[in-house]
């Protein structure tokens, strides 16, 4: 919707009030008068009314409006499924210009491409939410002064963009699969978005080993979603999961995909975080996984990529490879990492080793530290039954 | 259209060491540049060569210094004014912009209605 309307404002502040106001007439509308068949169209054709609206209203104001810049002449990327060009597409290239950093590129595709708040993206990032408003408003400011234009990059160019915009949809998937917050675990809008963005990254490039590496890593993990709670909405662990109920046509898809991706010299990130997916989709059962496997893997990963967040992993299957003593011993190591301040997952692997080796107290100070840390209702839960199964 | 100014970073010592055949080199580059600008359908409204920093004169609060505003081992030598539809298209000129020991900066120039 917002793709769309910008294409009438030429202004992303301007196109964001526009579709905020469609959804607050739609609830006045749809209350009286029933939900229409296609409530996605008529939000949008609402949306560009009121742009238009704006716009027609505005003549004098508009001057001092830094517009976003149109190509009409670029060639149209014509996405084969529906048959148009996809403003999505436009949209994400525009949030992932080479002129702006990288955090800004993946703060503005998460709240304008895909709808997240501020404060949904602040959690994403592991900052304040004050510093990822200011953060967004900058980016945003910069686009329209500097004329980014509102495009997808010509063919050349593409390559060179793919970097941002895999980096951009691999933090929507993650933020979907684990909502930061609510009732919910899963948030399946972000996950079917980002899943859909990657199949069209794939479609327009489909020689780019990184593409494939991505779109498998999201099938693969995806497969399992709906093994991922139980039937009380209760968080079930990959060792509870019902293997049978995994997605079947997923898994294959994405084993493929991995198989072409790690072809690649060195592999990307994505390949080797499928290839660690698909351990776990091919493995029969928790029993059978092969953990040496995926600490060799995890390895390969942090020297090609480290982060806080890999290292974390990496202990997690060291505490299964070797043994719950050397998985927190790996684990300590990252305990002064400032990236894993206020990261919950950091003390809920803790809490597990400990209890796994029976040192109670420690157990629960750890779980009730992550408890601290998670607003998912579903994540609470879990922890919260796990700390009272200590007594 | 926005207006563009091209800011050239350079390491003013490259040029100070730079042999006339170096500079005749960097002379034609600017040359060629200047007339390929209009190609890339932006245009050139303007620009020059400073001399280097050891000239610059600096005020600040009324009180006169020796030297530029601020120190910086790449230091600005030369700016060109361009006019370009979009931000691709003056990152395109600016990509053409001779800077051989250095680069450039791309800032749009602010309009007042």
């Amino acid at each position: 919707m917002l793709a769309t309307t910008v294409r009438v404002t030429r202004d992303l502040d301007v196109a964001e009030e526009c579709v905020q106001e469609a959804f607050a007439a739609a609830l006045t509308d749809w209350a009286t008068g029933g939900v229409p068949a296609r409530p996605g169209a008529w939000l949008t054709t609402a949306a560009r009314r009121r742009a238009l609206n704006v716009l027609r209203h505005s003549g004098v104001e508009r001057r001092y409006l830094p517009l976003l810049v149109e190509d009409e002449v670029a060639p149209a990327v014509v996405d084969d499924a529906h048959g148009y060009p996809d403003d999505r597409l436009r949209l994400v290239a525009t949030c992932c210009h080479p002129a702006l950093d990288r955090p800004a590129q993946v703060a503005l595709t998460l709240r304008l491409v895909c709808g997240l708040t501020t404060p949904e993206v602040a959690r994403a990032f592991l900052v304040p939410t004050a510093t990822m408003a200011a953060r967004i408003t900058r980016a945003k400011k910069k686009i329209a002064v500097a004329r980014i234009p509102y495009r997808v990059p010509p063919a050349a160019e593409l390559p060179g963009r793919v970097d941002a915009v895999l980096a951009v949809v691999h933090l929507l998937f993650t933020t979907g699969h684990t909502a930061p917050a609510g009732e919910e675990l899963v948030r399946r809008d972000l996950v079917e978005r980002s899943v859909e963005l990657a199949r069209m990254l794939r479609r327009l490039l489909p020689r780019d080993p990184a593409v494939a590496g991505l779109l498998a890593l999201l099938l693969l993990t995806d497969a399992r979603r709906e093994t991922r709670t139980g039937e009380d909405g209760r968080l079930l662990l990959l060792e509870e999961q019902d293997r049978t109920r995994w997605d079947r046509p997923a898994i294959d898809e994405g084993v493929a995909l991995v198989r072409e991706a790690l072809r690649a010299r060195p592999p990307s990130r994505y390949a080797l975080q499928a290839a660690i997916a698909a351990v776990h989709a091919e493995s029969p059962s928790w029993d059978d996984t092969d953990w040496a496997e995926i600490v060799a893997l995890y390895g390969v990963l942090t020297r090609l990529w480290p982060s806080p967040v890999v290292a974390l992993n990496r202990a997690v299957a060291v505490g299964f490879a070797r043994g719950a003593a050397a998985g927190l011993a790996a684990l300590d190591e990252l305990a002064a990492e400032p990236q894993l301040a206020g990261y919950g997952y950091l003390p809920a692997a803790r809490a597990d080793l400990l209890r796994r080796l029976g040192r109670v107290g420690e157990a629960r100070e750890a779980y009730t530290e992550a408890l601290l840390l998670t607003e998912n209702a579903a994540e609470r839960a879990f922890l919260d039954a796990r700390l009272r199964a200590l007594g | 259209m926005t207006k563009y100014l091209v800011l050239i970073y350079e390491d003013e010592a490259q040029y100070a060491t730079a042999t006339p055949e170096v500079y005749g080199e960097i002379m034609a580059d600017h040359d060629r540049f200047s007339a390929g600008v209009e190609q890339h359908g932006a245009k050139l409204l303007g620009g020059e060569a400073l001399e280097p920093t050891a000239t610059a004169t600096s005020v600040r609060g009324g009180e006169v210094t020796d030297g530029p505003f601020v120190e910086t081992k790449e230091a600005l030598g030369g700016y060109y004014v361009i006019d370009a539809p979009d931000l691709d298209t003056a990152i395109a000129v600016a990509r053409t912009v001779p800077a051989r020991f250095g680069g450039v900066e791309v800032r749009p120039v602010m309009t007042f209605d």
